[in-house]
């Protein structure tokens, strides 16, 4: 835990939004851990996304909304190189991580993703017991460390799990509930240590009070790790995030759909003072 | 204006009414049923004619000696009935060839799965799968002519392989059973749920890794049931150890180098000899069929179970 940094985070809630007058798109603080610089991704000749430029802060909670195939996702699963996993997908601009580009040749896409983890939308346990899950990332990374159980235990703990399965870690992760599971797959994303922790629409799958259960464990692990979080959902977007980002569709003149990012802004400002009548337009709900 | 609704009404219900019949449907029913009996009475009459003569041939011989004894000579004027040079060449062949067919399978099925590019997999796997169309007398006489004449010629010291040998023919069958292994093995790691396998790349898992610590574990009940049928397959092969395998049954062989019959070659040549129908030596075919058809029958019992055990649910 790191209480300086729980002091100089910008206010989540709406009210506190005039408070805090920055840019439109580029917030105050230090340099961000991450950067995007004209981002465009590629499926074969297919631009999906088109010149993203956004900074992500450290340990802040960045939320990526927007309607369905604006490109939100495929730019979240940019920051660790996961489009790598699908053939055909391209990456132009740089996404920088500590000034590094992630995307240079001599870049091992495994360091990356040891660094930078993933949280899916649904929730994908391995269908191993509960301890081996959490422990599948340490093991397979080299990790060194004193004690196996405690790492296991301090994951549990961190992703609020640890008093539901303390008695039953020798279970299958598939014996869990829909929340659990995703909790599940949080400590198996801490496990590892990374510093950055994205979301892809973690909470979709889950009914209203899990979602709070998971809401809440985004604030608590940004205490500790930067996170980017695609969500569909404003309102959750509203509820945790310091930052925005608003992405939408555009239809060219050969009628193919492209993701744009339109505002990044801190997110009390974004949802009470939006600079774009098209982010407007999206928040209170005339499009989307 | 009501009388014409309500008529109206009746005429609409009684169309719902069976009025003709449907000759062919019922007809395809029967035929469909006959199609699905005739495999199942295959079945019982295959255990009720291996039950006579099996009887018949426990009436002369004891089944202490058959499941003890260490000679099996039917043929020979020094008669003995011990079926266990038979089973343990039956057994030695299996091994030499799973030792084959399972690294290769598993492997083949984790390269096609998991590291071929789909269009690769497109054109290997059929390949692979040919393998298994190849007739067993084809791998036979390769095992005898040109597989062991060059085993021969490269082994290191001067006891090498026999004409014949239960480590040409276990070569010869497990390569035999490779696609059996490598297809099935493939079809159920391909059905682990791509979310898995991003997940583990996800938490900094190599390629390697992400094959044998995730899909290979949530496939296992597939691979288990491929190893199982590839067994079974080996178990009941019987055109490559007639050819290749060797004769000798008067004693168990537990060299690979030198040939012995297993129980299907045993079968075969006193099958295609000439023996009197409820002689002894007509029974003690049936005796070994019969402990052939157990040992199948329990494999599968096995396999069955170890799927269940195995099974690894994804959602």
């Amino acid at each position: 835990m790191n209480p300086t940094d729980t002091t100089n985070r910008p206010s989540v809630s709406i009210a506190g939004v005039g408070a805090q007058p920055t840019g439109t798109s580029k917030p105050d603080a230090a340099d961000p851990v991450m950067e995007l610089s004209g981002v465009s991704v590629f499926y074969g000749a297919y631009e999906a996304v088109r010149d993203t430029s956004m900074p992500i802060q450290e340990k802040q909670i960045t939320a990526m909304i927007g309607p369905s195939g604006c490109g939100k996702s495929t730019i979240l699963r940019s920051l660790n190189r996961m489009n790598d996993l699908i053939p055909g997908a391209r990456v132009s601009g740089a996404v920088t991580y500590h000034g590094q580009d992630l995307y240079a040749k001599d870049v091992d896409p495994i360091e990356v993703r040891r660094r930078i983890g993933m949280v899916f939308q649904k929730p994908n346990p391995f269908p191993k017991s509960i301890y081996d899950n959490v422990a599948y990332g340490p093991r397979v990374t080299g990790m060194k460390v004193s004690s196996m159980d405690d790492l296991v235990e301090k994951a549990l703990r961190d992703a609020a799990l640890w008093d539901e399965v303390k008695d039953k870690l020798k279970t299958s992760g598939l014996a869990l509930s829909g929340g659990q599971q995703q909790r599940l797959c949080i400590a198996r994303t801490i496990a590892v240590r990374p510093e950055i922790i994205l979301m892809d629409e973690p909470c979709s799958a889950l009914d209203p009070i899990a979602t709070a259960k998971i809401e809440d464990l985004m604030s608590e692990l940004s205490n500790d790790y930067t996170i980017v979080i695609v969500t569909h959902n404003m309102q959750q977007a509203a509820r945790v995030s310091h930052y925005t980002a608003f992405f939408t569709a555009e239809v060219d003149e050969r009628q193919e759909r492209h993701g744009r990012l339109v505002e990044f802004s801190q997110t009390g400002k974004l949802f009470t003072n939006p600079a774009d009548k098209r982010t407007e337009d999206y928040i209170t709900g005339r499009f989307g | 204006m009501s009388t014409s609704t309500s008529n109206a009404g009746s005429a609409a219900g009684s169309a719902l009414r069976r009025g003709r019949r449907r000759p062919v449907d019922s007809t395809v029913k029967v035929l469909l049923v006959a199609a699905a009996l005739v495999s199942v009475a295959t079945t019982i009459g295959i255990v009720i004619a291996l039950v006579q003569p099996t009887i018949g041939f426990f009436q002369q011989v004891s089944v202490v000696e058959f499941i003890t004894g260490t000679s099996w000579t039917p043929t020979f004027a020094q008669k003995a009935y011990g079926v266990l040079p038979l089973v343990a060449a039956t057994l030695t062949v299996t091994g030499v060839a799973l030792t084959i067919a399972v690294p290769l399978g598993l492997g083949s099925a984790i390269y096609l799965s998991e590291y071929a590019n789909p269009r690769t997999r497109k054109v290997l796997k059929p390949i692979i799968e040919l393998l298994a169309g190849v007739p067993t007398v084809v791998y036979g006489f390769v095992a005898l002519f040109a597989l062991n004449p060059l085993l021969q010629k490269w082994w290191p010291t001067d006891d090498g392989p026999a004409f014949q040998n239960l480590l040409i023919a276990g070569i010869a069958m497990g390569i035999m059973i490779v696609p059996t292994i490598a297809s099935i093995s493939e079809d159920s790691m391909a059905a682990v749920p791509r979310s898995l396998r991003e997940g583990a790349y996800a938490l900094a898992s190599t390629k390697m890794q992400v094959s044998t610590r995730v899909v290979v574990p949530a496939a296992m009940s597939g691979i288990v049931a491929a190893v199982v049928l590839g067994i079974s397959r080996a178990v009941g092969e019987t055109m490559i150890v007639t050819i290749a395998g060797g004769l000798t049954s008067d004693r168990i062989v537990l060299n690979p180098l030198e040939g012995a019959a297993t129980m299907t070659a045993f079968i075969a040549n006193i099958s295609s000899g000439d023996i009197p129908v409820g002689s002894l030596d007509y029974d003690s075919v049936f005796a070994v069929g019969a402990l052939l058809f157990l040992i199948t029958f329990a494999l599968n019992a096995v396999s069955i179970r170890m799927v269940r055990r195995f099974r690894e649910v994804y959602e």
